[in-house]
């Protein structure tokens, strides 16, 4: 027998009332950790924008939200494919290629996944417009090419910008990320029922951490008449010179473009990074809050337990215990609350994220471990805390006035 | 000499008035002494009893433990007396209740920082001794009284104490069972030469008494 031993045996014998005196500090940790493992995913997803572009403008509908530059064409409002042929036809200068999609979260089987349509440059390059403009790759990016330094500051790191643009995707031919081909069990040439079409899988597409995973891309107009839109697309990407886009592309665009927001993708990466800045300082109140919160409930739930055990208190006293003795036994079980907050917290955060995550921010969150080791942390402070009083006061007990009462 | 108390006051404020719950109060304990304290209810029987070592605090007075003044020491080292020379049988046993027999018997070497296999040892002689050692995973609601007084006997008596404090040990218990505990202490006291100060209510259990002291209202009126 030890006294470690007796606060556990407690513990264990009275662990229903556990539950009460855990559960603000556990849902405290675990929407902080919620929030930060989503919002952690979308930081990175910031890096990796500004890192690996398929594109340098974006046409959207004006009523859509930028907030996140992958997820922005999901589920938007759309705008006319004529927008296509009238950038075509304009005389602006500086635009180098183009990729109009459209975009929406439908279900294979009971799986969620993101449609997305595209029309592959095969296609636009077979009109006679695109092809005359010069606006058919190689020479066009030659052309770019020199302004590297331009391209950099326009907030990307990348020296030669990759172009995402997908050469040919033929009718009832799709590509799977590769999230989605792990759900879905798609291998190349496998086929696919989507919406009652069948499409053959030609590619899956390698892992690149954002919402493009959970995508499936189909040409644009079978998506088209899949989902009734016809003659709509949700976006209009657009890769532009960035000497262009510094002499005012974006303003050239919206004159020919009513109703639209053309945006760089410098941008929306700072929408989101502004975001990011909101979502820390959500953080840090909620920080704030839990702490009181928390450390206010623990602590009065060691009272309660305090005082149910005053005739404990006063019995061990008449052993002999020191007043120290009475502070281990209540700071100990504060301590073990503390721990299993945290850990609790953590898993239910966690837990939170990666399922809530890709429907709330629509990017796929995976566990952050290092948060365990912050929400143990934090929890056994805010527990330690809440029990300095109520330890304290059983500490002081006078030890005969308890040992009467029954 | 064991325990020596010299003008023993002890007084409660109450309304304004005051109570002297201990008037003057002197006596002399020998080692091996079987004490029996005995008075009507409100005499202050449990006030001298828990007040020898500190579990309440004198208004004057000397107590000497051992040959040491005790009364004027501070509360760490009063507790480690308790912890060391002194075991208490209390009319409700006290027990731990979430502990099973021998795990609450096992407390005051745990409080000593004993090794688990001694204390494991110590405390099954000792529920053997006292005829309980079929008991030991048993919680105190699933004890009878008996059982459960002998279990704070037990746990009284196994870190060796020099002497035991009862304050009214066989309250709780029928006459039979008062009986088997009373044998019980008597003969701790006899064969380990363990001092024992009883407070009771009753004549059968004041006849155990070797030395016996009679309170009213505060003030020795016979030893
Ligand atoms: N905390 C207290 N405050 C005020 N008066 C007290 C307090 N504790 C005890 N007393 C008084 O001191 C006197 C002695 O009490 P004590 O408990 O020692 O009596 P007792 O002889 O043990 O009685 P019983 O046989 O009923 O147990 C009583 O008059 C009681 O009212
Ligand atoms: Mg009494």
């Amino acid at each position: 027998m030890t006294i470690s031993k007796l606060v556990l045996i407690e513990l264990w014998k009275r662990k229903s009332q556990l539950i009460t005196g855990l559960l603000a500090v556990t849902l405290g940790i675990a929407v902080i950790v919620a929030i930060q493992s989503v919002s952690i995913v979308s930081e990175q997803n910031v890096a990796r924008n500004l890192d690996n572009l398929g594109a340098n403008i974006l046409v959207l509908p004006q009523a859509a939200s930028i907030d996140d530059y992958y997820t922005s064409d999901i589920d938007a409002p759309t705008l006319p494919m004529d927008y296509v042929e009238r950038i075509l036809t304009s005389t602006i200068a500086g635009v180098d290629n183009m990729s109009p999609k459209l975009t929406r979260r439908i279900k294979v089987g009971d799986q969620s996944v993101v449609l997305t349509g595209i029309l592959p440059k095969s296609e636009i390059a077979s009109k006679p417009l695109w092809q005359s403009s010069g606006l058919l790759g190689t020479e066009l990016k030659t052309a770019c090419a020199s302004s590297t330094s331009a391209n950099q500051s326009h907030g990307m790191e990348d020296k030669r910008l990759q172009r995402k643009a997908i050469d040919t995707l033929y009718s009832e031919d799709c590509f799977a990320g590769s999230q989605v081909a792990k759900r879905l069990k798609l291998s190349s040439n496998s086929q696919i029922n989507i919406m009652g079409k069948e499409f053959k899988v030609v590619k899956i597409l390698p892992e690149t951490g954002t919402v493009d995973d959970d995508r499936i891309f189909a040409n644009l107009r079978d998506v088209q008449k899949l989902l009734k839109i016809e003659n709509q697309v949700s976006a209009i990407e657009i890769m532009g010179c960035c000497n262009a886009i510094s002499e005012g592309l974006l303003g050239q665009l919206r004159n020919i473009l009513p109703d639209t927001r053309v945006t760089t993708i410098g941008q929306i990466v700072s929408t989101q990074i502004e975001t990011n800045q909101l979502m820390k300082k959500v953080t840090l109140v909620m920080l704030i809050i839990i702490f009181f919160v928390g450390g206010i409930s623990i602590g009065n739930y060691i009272w309660a337990n305090v005082n149910e055990r005053k005739r404990e208190i006063g019995i061990l006293r008449m052993m002999g215990a020191e007043r120290s003795t009475i502070y281990k036994m209540f700071l100990l079980k504060a301590l073990i609350l503390g721990i299993a907050g945290g850990i609790l917290g953590f898993l239910l955060g966690t837990l939170a994220g990666v399922i809530l995550g890709p429907f709330l921010a629509g990017i796929a969150v995976k566990p952050v471990y290092i948060y365990l080791v912050w929400s143990v942390l934090l929890s056994v402070a805010i527990s330690l805390s809440g029990s300095l009083i109520p330890t304290y006061l059983a500490a002081k007990f006078d030890p005969h006035s308890n040992l009467q009462e029954d | 000499m064991i325990l020596q108390g010299k003008k023993i006051l002890k007084q409660y404020r109450h309304n304004g008035g005051v109570i002297n719950a201990l008037d003057q109060v002197s006596f002399t304990v020998q080692k091996g002494d079987f004490v029996t304290v005995t008075g009507p209810s409100g005499s202050g029987k449990s006030t001298l009893l828990l007040a020898l070592f500190g579990l309440i605090r004198l208004t004057s007075g000397n107590i000497i433990f051992d040959g040491k003044r005790i009364d004027n020491i501070s509360d760490r080292k009063l507790t480690d007396i308790r912890k060391k020379s002194v075991g208490y049988i209390l009319q409700s046993f006290a027990l731990i209740p979430y502990l099973t027999t021998i795990q609450n018997v096992m407390i005051p070497l745990a409080l000593e920082k004993i090794l688990h296999k001694e204390q494991v040892k110590r405390a099954s002689e000792i529920l053997d001794y006292i005829g309980l050692s079929d008991r030991m995973d048993h919680l105190p609601r699933e004890l009878s009284a008996g059982q459960q007084q002998r279990v704070a006997i037990a746990r009284s008596i196994i870190h060796r104490p020099q002497i035991i404090m009862a304050d009214e040990p066989t309250g709780n218990l029928d006459p039979t069972l008062s009986l088997e505990i009373l044998e019980f202490l008597k003969k701790i006291n006899q064969e380990n030469k363990i001092t024992i100060m009883m407070v009771t209510h009753s004549p059968v259990a004041a006849g155990y008494g070797t030395m016996k002291l009679h309170l009213n209202e505060g003030k020795i009126i016979g030893s």
